[in-house]
Parts: C-alpha cells; sequence; structure tokens
C-alpha cells in the first residue's frame, strides 16, 4: 500500500500546476449568476478545452485527455489549489455526459460532447417537478408521440444553470394519444430521457433567485416544444434507468471531487492561524485570543481532518480496479461532502467573527466575501442531488441492508 | 499509488476473523474481567500464530518487521471480536523496545528477552507512559510491565491493585515501585514518543472493529425487532443514525491507512495522521456505541447482553492513548 505517484502520474500533475498558474485569471472572474458572468465562465471553458483541461477524464476524441480517476483527482486538487474559477459546464460534464457514453448513439456522442467540452453548449438539468422532488418518479410532464420526435409539456423546476444556458436534459413521462394520463402504470415505467433547447419558442424561463438573491436557478414552462428522435437518449420508456445509472456521477465523488474540500480546509487552516497567532484583524471587531478558544480550534481541526479523510478516500476508491463510487455507495460520499462543506465555512464564518455576515465582493470583506458565499452555497449541498435523507434511506437499505420503510 | 490492501493483506484480515469467529471470545472476555486470564492466553497464543505480533518484532528478533497496514488489518479485526488483553500495549511496547535495542547493554538485553517471546506469543506486555495517563492495563496479567516516568524507562514494574474501567475487560492498575532500569534520558523520550504514536495508531484500528461490531449487531436487532406490526428497522428515524454510524466508520478508514503509509515511511507527518486517525475513530466508535445503545433499547443497557461487551471498550477506547481534544490539536498543527 503507498500513495506515491508514478512518473507519468506525477508529470501529469505538474504539467497541470503549470498550465493553471499562467492561466487561471488573476482577478476572480464576475459571478457566474449574471449575463457577463456567464459570458466569462463561459469563454474560461473555451480557454481550458484549447488545451484539453476542461474535461481531463474524457477520450481524447470528444476532447479529453483519457485521464484515469486518480489523474482526474490530481487534476481537481490542483484545480482548486489554484482557485480557479467554478465549472459552468458541470452539469454537462458531470451528468449528461456520462449518460451519453453509456446509453447515447455514437452519433449523439459525437455531436454533443465536443460543443460541451468547449463550453459552446452549455446544459441545464430539467428533472425537479413542482410535485416531483424527492420523489422524483412522481413527475408529469410529458413527451407526446408526433411525427419524427416528441412534444414536451409541462413545468419542471430548480433547474440549475437555466437562466443563461442554451439547452437541458430531463426526464418525461411518455404520452400516447389512445392513453391519455399513463395512470395506472408504476411510477417508474414509461419514461424518457431527452434533450430539448431552452430558447424555443415554446420554452419559457423563469428564472429563481435562490437564498443570496441570485438567478442561479429556474423554472421552466414547456407547450409544446419538439425534441426530434436523435435527441432521446436511450429506448422511450426506459429512461428511468438512463437517469438513475447517472445518479452516482451526481452524488459521488465526481460531482464534488475532495481537491475542493482539501483547497478549503488548506484555507481555513490559514485562516485559523493567522487569527490564533494575531488576533483579530483590521475592523473585525475587538481582540480575540483565538489560540485559548479550544471549542472553535477543535471544529477546525475536524473539518480539516474530515477533508483529508475525503481526499484519501478519493485516492482508495482510485486504487479499487473498478473506481468510482458507483450506486449506493455514492450515496455515503454525498452525506459526507455536503456536510463537510458545511463544518468548513460554519468554522470559517465564526472565526472571521463580527465580519463573517459580510457576503459583499468589495475588497474590505474577507476573502471579497468568499467565505460568506461560500457557506450559503454550501447550505445547498444537503439538499440538491438527492437530499441527505433519501442518501439514508439509500444507505440503510442498500448498503445496510435494512427493510424497506413506507416510502416504497 | 496503490491506497488499497493487497490480496494477501485482505486475506490475513479474513483468517483472523474466522479464527476469532468461533473462538467464543464473548465469555474470554467475560473470565478475563473477572481476572482468569487463562482462556486469554490460549487466545493470544493463537493469535500470535497466525502472525499478529510479530508484525510489531523487527526481523532480527523473529519477528515480521514493522508492518502497520498489517497491524490496522489485526487490530481491526480484533477490536471486532473485542478480543481481551493488552493487545495496543503489547504492539507499542515491541515498537519500544526494538527502537531502543541500539541504546545500551540493559535495553539490547530486554530486546533480546522479550521481543523473540512477543513475536511467538509467549510474552504479554504491557506499557504505561505520561501521555497514555497514570494507569497501566492490565498490568497483572502481562509478563512483563514497561513503565516510563518521563526520564526512566523500566522494565517488570510492580503494580497496584486492579482498578474497573467502564469496560469490564480492560483492568487497570497503578505502576508500582522496582524494576529494571532499561534506560534514561533523551532516547527513551523520543522512543517512547513514537511507540505512543503505534500505540494510538492501534487503538485507532481498534476503534474502527469496535465501531463495525457495534453496527453489525445493531442492524442484525433492528431487522429483527418489531414494533407496531413492522420491523423498528423500517423506520427513517432508525434507519438515518445507522447510516450516519457507517459514514462515520467508512471515513475513518481511508485516515487509518493513510497514518499506516505514513508510519510505513517514517514521515515526519506521521504523528499528526495518526492523530486524525485517532481523532475521527474515537469519533466514530462513540457515535456507533451510542446509537447501538439506543437502538437496542433497555436490552441494549445490561451487562448481559454481549453488546455491554463492546459498547463499554467504545468509550475506554475514545480516550486511550490519545484523548480527542489533544488528537485534534496534533493534526492541526500537522496536517494542513
Amino acid at each position: 500500500m503507498d500513495l506515491e505517484l508514478s512518473r507519468g502520474d506525477a508529470e501529469f500533475r505538474d504539467e497541470a500546476r503549470e498550465w493553471l498558474a499562467a492561466r487561471v485569471p488573476r482577478e476572480p472572474l464576475p459571478s457566474l449568476e449574471t449575463q457577463a458572468g456567464f459570458a466569462a465562465h463561459r469563454e474560461w471553458e473555451r480557454t481550458l478545452a484549447a488545451d484539453r483541461w476542461s474535461v481531463v477524464a474524457w477520450p481524447p476524441e470528444y476532447g479529453g485527455r483519457g485521464a484515469s480517476l486518480l489523474r482526474w483527482l490530481l487534476f481537481e486538487e490542483e484545480y482548486y489549489a489554484a482557485g480557479a474559477p467554478g465549472r459552468v459546464s458541470q452539469n454537462g460534464i458531470g451528468l449528461l455526459a456520462p449518460a451519453l457514453m453509456e446509453f447515447g448513439t455514437a452519433e449523439q456522442c459525437a455531436r454533443l460532447l465536443p460543443p460541451m467540452a468547449r463550453g459552446e453548449v452549455v446544459w441545464a438539468q430539467a428533472w425537479s417537478e413542482p410535485e416531483a422532488g424527492s420523489d422524483l418518479a412522481a413527475l408529469r410532464s410529458t413527451a407526446t408521440r408526433t411525427t419524427g420526435g416528441w412534444l414536451l409539456h409541462g413545468q419542471k423546476t430548480w433547474s440549475s444553470r437555466a437562466a443563461f444556458a442554451d439547452r437541458a436534459f430531463g426526464l418525461f413521462r411518455l404520452r400516447s394519444p389512445k392513453q391519455p394520463s399513463g395512470a395506472g402504470a408504476a411510477p417508474h415505467r414509461g419514461l424518457v430521457y431527452l434533450m430539448f433547447p431552452l430558447d424555443a419558442p415554446e420554452v419559457t424561463v423563469r428564472p429563481l433567485g435562490r437564498l443570496d438573491g441570485k438567478p442561479a436557478f429556474a423554472e421552466l414552462f414547456l407547450d409544446g416544444v419538439f425534441v426530434p428522435d436523435a435527441d432521446v437518449i436511450g429506448v422511450p420508456g426506459e429512461g428511468w434507468r438512463v437517469a438513475m445509472s447517472t445518479t452516482g456521477n451526481e452524488r459521488g465523488l465526481t460531482l464534488r471531487s475532495p481537491g475542493r474540500f482539501t483547497a478549503t480546509a488548506t484555507r481555513l487552516a490559514a485562516l485559523w492561524r493567522a487569527r490564533a497567532a494575531d488576533g483579530d484583524g483590521p475592523g473585525c471587531g475587538p481582540r480575540w485570543d483565538g489560540a485559548a478558544d479550544g471549542a472553535l480550534r477543535d471544529r477546525v481541526a475536524d473539518a480539516v481532518i474530515r477533508a483529508r479523510a475525503y481526499r484519501l478516500y478519493g485516492y482508495a476508491a482510485a486504487s479499487r480496479a473498478a473506481g468510482g463510487t458507483p450506486g449506493a455507495a455514492a450515496s455515503l460520499t454525498k452525506v459526507f461532502w455536503s456536510e463537510l462543506d458545511i463544518a468548513l465555512h460554519e468554522a470559517a464564518l465564526d472565526l472571521l467573527g463580527a465580519c463573517g455576515e459580510l457576503a459583499d465582493e468589495a475588497a474590505e470583506a474577507p476573502a471579497h466575501g468568499g467565505w460568506a458565499a461560500g457557506h450559503t452555497f454550501a447550505l445547498a449541498g444537503p439538499i440538491y442531488a438527492g437530499t441527505n435523507e433519501i442518501q439514508r434511506d439509500i444507505i440503510a437499505e442498500r448498503l445496510l441492508g435494512l427493510p424497506k420503510g413506507r416510502r416504497t | 499509488m496503490r491506497f488499497a490492501l493487497d490480496a494477501e493483506q485482505t486475506e490475513f484480515g479474513h483468517t483472523l476473523g474466522r479464527l476469532l469467529s468461533t473462538a467464543e471470545v464473548p465469555a474470554t472476555v467475560r473470565s478475563w474481567a473477572a481476572g482468569d486470564f487463562a482462556a486469554g492466553r490460549v487466545l493470544w497464543r493463537r493469535l500470535a500464530a497466525a502472525g499478529v505480533f510479530a508484525l510489531a518484532v523487527p526481523e532480527e528478533y523473529a519477528g515480521l518487521g514493522r508492518l502497520p497496514v498489517e497491524l490496522a488489518v489485526a487490530c481491526e479485526e480484533l477490536g471486532r471480536y473485542a478480543v481481551p488483553g493488552p493487545v495496543v500495549e503489547t504492539v507499542a511496547g515491541a515498537m519500544l523496545l526494538g527502537a531502543l535495542a541500539g541504546h545500551g547493554k540493559a535495553a539490547r538485553a530486554a530486546a533480546e528477552e522479550w521481543l523473540p517471546r512477543i513475536a511467538d506469543g509467549r510474552a504479554m506486555v504491557t506499557l504505561g507512559a505520561p501521555e497514555a495517563g497514570p494507569y497501566v492495563l492490565d498490568a497483572e496479567a502481562a509478563d512483563t510491565a514497561l513503565v516510563y516516568d518521563g526520564r526512566r524507562l523500566f522494565a517488570g514494574a510492580g503494580c497496584g491493585p486492579a482498578r474497573r474501567s467502564v469496560d469490564p475487560a480492560r483492568r487497570l492498575h497503578r505502576p508500582g515501585p522496582g524494576g529494571l532500569l532499561l534506560a534514561v534520558g533523551a532516547a527513551p523520550a523520543a522512543a517512547v514518543r513514537d511507540a505512543g504514536d503505534w500505540a494510538a495508531f492501534a487503538t485507532a484500528a481498534q476503534c474502527l472493529g469496535v465501531g463495525l461490531a457495534l453496527l453489525e449487531r445493531t442492524v442484525e436487532h433492528v431487522r429483527r425487532r418489531t414494533q407496531f406490526g413492522r420491523p423498528i428497522g423500517s423506520f427513517q428515524a432508525v434507519k438515518h443514525r445507522l447510516a450516519d454510524v457507517l459514514i462515520d466508520l467508512e471515513f475513518t478508514r481511508p485516515l487509518l491507512y493513510g497514518a499506516a503509509v505514513a508510519l510505513a515511511a517514517g514521515a515526519p507527518t506521521a504523528g499528526a495522521e495518526v492523530a486524525a486517525a485517532k481523532a475521527a475513530a474515537g469519533e466514530a466508535v462513540y457515535r456507533a456505541a451510542r446509537a447501538a445503545l439506543q437502538l437496542h433499547g433497555a436490552i441494549g443497557y445490561t451487562q448481559e447482553l454481549d453488546l455491554s461487551l463492546w459498547l463499554g471498550k467504545a468509550r475506554a477506547l475514545r480516550g486511550a492513548w490519545g484523548a480527542p481534544g489533544r488528537c485534534r490539536a496534533r493534526a492541526l498543527a500537522g496536517l494542513v
């Protein structure tokens, strides 16, 4: 057992580090949740893609480097350590692409993946509905057969990135003119996974302000938008299977890589040292004896230890033959990283005391308001990608073998 | 990089599991707690024959070298089956004797006397040091007590009467006077500090095993126990609590093996890695014990049920060889 990088892996890491050092913007990009910021992030995806850094784990023909899980983990460590921008294409890369690679046709992969890798087409996720959240299979939006394709009707919500994205992918209930509602069928049956444009006249996008007011997600109203057969993924009627095969990607290591939290933990430790050694920084209230605050030190230490645990967990996953965190094991990961993210940010905000509430991006705000913004973002973690309650049900039933509850 | 057990290491764990699953360990624990060590000594020899203690003994003393990964595998299994006796202290004592063998005649003689016998299971050793607190575990059962007083290291120190622990199988003694002076000054100070890291590491591995045993037993219980006409394991409040226990334990494991890799390499960060593993393991095992007791209900709150063997151990191991606060401080200072 060892943690040493092979020469090839070390060279890969060094190449990524050097590239990022040269290319990462010195000033943070404007917020992803604005028109200008979205455009700037899209441009950054193009920069990444130009040197094949946007999708390192993909096959070369689609713009990747065919990197192993270990190399992807190393890239992510370097990426977040360098303070590089958030990834506007995350939904497409992390969720849609795995579905295409597993269930899509060669034509779909060749047509859709390269523009995704270059940030030319940014994808939004259209899964949840007003009456179908944790109980996703209760979704009611429909796909009705028409010549050469499908017509979509209904409403989607909490659609991440949809305010500014180009296209969306989602699950719909098959509806034939003879069987108007599909009522009576098992809820997981009769679904179709497909892709549709957000700029079609039959689609209305209503941005929703998230907790900090920024339009990070949106409601979608669909009124007969046409989807050609070429944009159906897998077999119509088996959409649930296609969607569930990728939820491991959504929840597990590949949605929130250990590198993210390693970088945050490093910043937290630096903040702790500065505060514990020097007392309060300018403008942060009365002097405080950080070194003597054992309770806060314990929380900082716990968060740092857990970030280390997640990093090593990633290496262990990369060392297993199959790699990744498929299926139910991804639920363990999802609960762990989402709670870790909150713990890291909570500790930082408590270290900042009265200045912790500054969410402003002004220079005088600690880390340009990064800790406050990061905390707000972290608060969503236990909710999205399947709430942590659903994940704990999955862990209990599929990993521990406990009996199914009333839910099903 | 290969951060996973190899086939041989995995099989070693299975071998120990098979040995222990048929060894009637609960009865052995109960007699050990009553001061009858005979069955415990028999079990000890069998574990030694399977190679457990040789993992802490250098090859020149008939051991297998110092193999932290295999030690973690072994200590996890021993924790899982609640094996009684100074397992951790014998491992750390062997590390200490091995490290000091080159420091003077008395220390060399002690290494020659004890190490081969530790490796083959004839000798059970315990260790007392200021960082472990004022008590020495199972000093009465052990063949020799290595005791460091902050300056001098003695072998064969006497001991006071047994004091009760929250884990009845852990018999605690104040070190008495006497014994043979093995070393004094800087050499034992550094060696005892390192041995303390090995002890914390082995304790963390035991915690992981104890936690898994508590989880397994509780899962079995809540699957079988029926109330309101259904198994209580079908209720979300029960499921979620056990899911959290599993998450804690699963994310302790990489820290434990991260520490093993650091110890094997003699890395300067080894102490911090061990401290991180110990802090996480202590938290995880204690949370497992709380959940196990709560979900068993009143039947769990009895000494008669075997669950009690692990419940008490969880509480004791959380504080042994590195209290939580101290481990967190060390991890924070050394990890980032």
